[in-house]
């Protein structure tokens, strides 16, 4: 998905590590970040985000101060698991926005649990570890604001142009969107 | 100008009296706002607006720094907050606990985890330096070693005479 094909502008939403800037920079693209779940966090504080997250006016806020890009801006999208952490209000807007900002035949690496049945869910990390691995680390336990099916995600993106799952050694759906 | 800063246990601020004069503090008490200018390496703890520039020196942002500043240095290290662009020629450190929203232009740089940013990151090739000078003759040896030893405001007015 970021093959070196010249200079592509990329956004990801997930944590600020030295590993992902490394390796993208490497490609030669260039990365603007967005913590997306940290600013969530800063907005709503820590807790269950079905919870902390059902406050209307925080959450305009919350979506009046994220992914505030130009129309077309990116080539390629790292949203990572950060969706399932978001309230199922929040979902669509922040998925449209995406959309908007996303060039036409732009990409998008989306991620979920194979299984959102667990007792205590374990909230993963991901680490470009070089242009064809992807390393999946346990973070600590982290309450997701809901679990997605395969159609429910689906339906999430129905307004791009493909939708492609890949099911992961670690229990995790890759999903590649393409606008 | 200056206060004790605080004791944080992953970081030591500079020292003062470490070298002959190259190194100042802004303590966690103190609010600037205006442009900022030093010739030496430069440790913030207090709070920032407006501009800082330290273009051959380090800048490092304390935990308790709040920097509401565009931000040019050497080389850089942030412990507390930046809104703002920062530009490093040399590198850039953002520790763990850290908080910048502001694109960066770096030729270098280190993240800890734990660190949070919002902005975009060019990572540029570092300036060619220029080819050292071929060696003068024995003569002129003295004057050019009593040159370089001055301090670059001094090397610089010599320059002009």
């Amino acid at each position: 998905m970021l093959a070196p094909l010249g200079t592509r502008q990329v956004l990801d939403l997930g944590e600020f590590t030295q590993n992902n800037v490394t390796q993208i920079v490497n490609l030669g693209h260039r990365l603007t970040f967005e913590d997306l779940l940290g600013m969530a966090d800063q907005m709503f504080g820590p807790g269950d985000p079905a919870i902390v997250q059902a406050d209307g006016r925080l959450s305009e806020r919350f979506l009046d101060a994220t992914l505030q890009f130009p129309a077309e801006s990116f080539d390629a999208i790292l949203v990572w698991n950060v969706l399932e952490y978001l309230g199922r209000h929040l979902v669509e807007p922040v998925v449209e926005r995406l959309r908007y900002i996303l060039r036409p035949g732009g990409l998008m690496l989306v991620c979920f649990r194979a299984d959102g049945r667990e007792a205590q869910p374990i909230q993963q990390a991901f680490r470009i570890a070089d242009s064809r691995t992807l390393a999946i680390l346990p973070k600590g336990h982290r309450q997701p604001a809901h679990s997605l099916s395969t159609r429910a995600i689906e339906r999430v993106f129905e307004r791009f142009g493909s939708v492609k799952f890949f099911l992961s050694r670690d229990a995790v759906r890759e999903v590649i969107v393409r606008k | 100008m200056s206060t004790m800063p605080a004791r944080n246990p992953e970081y030591e601020p500079p020292s003062s009296s470490g070298g002959p004069g190259r190194s100042a503090s802004i303590g966690k008490s103190v609010v600037i706002k205006g442009q900022l200018f030093a010739r030496e390496d430069l440790f913030i703890d207090g709070e920032i607006e407006g501009s800082i520039e330290l273009l051959e020196h380090r800048l490092t942002v304390g935990p308790n720094g709040k920097i509401a500043a565009g931000v040019k240095a050497r080389e850089i290290v942030v412990l507390g907050t930046i809104h703002g662009n920062v530009e490093a020629a040399d590198k850039i450190e953002i520790r763990k606990e850290a908080k910048l929203v502001g694109d960066i232009r770096t030729v270098r740089i280190v993240i800890e985890d734990g660190a949070f940013f919002k902005g975009s990151i060019d990572i540029v090739r570092p300036e060619a330096k220029p080819a050292p000078p071929p060696p003068r003759a024995a003569a002129a040896a003295p004057a050019a070693s009593s040159a370089a030893a001055a301090p670059p405001s001094a090397a610089a007015a010599e320059g002009n005479r």
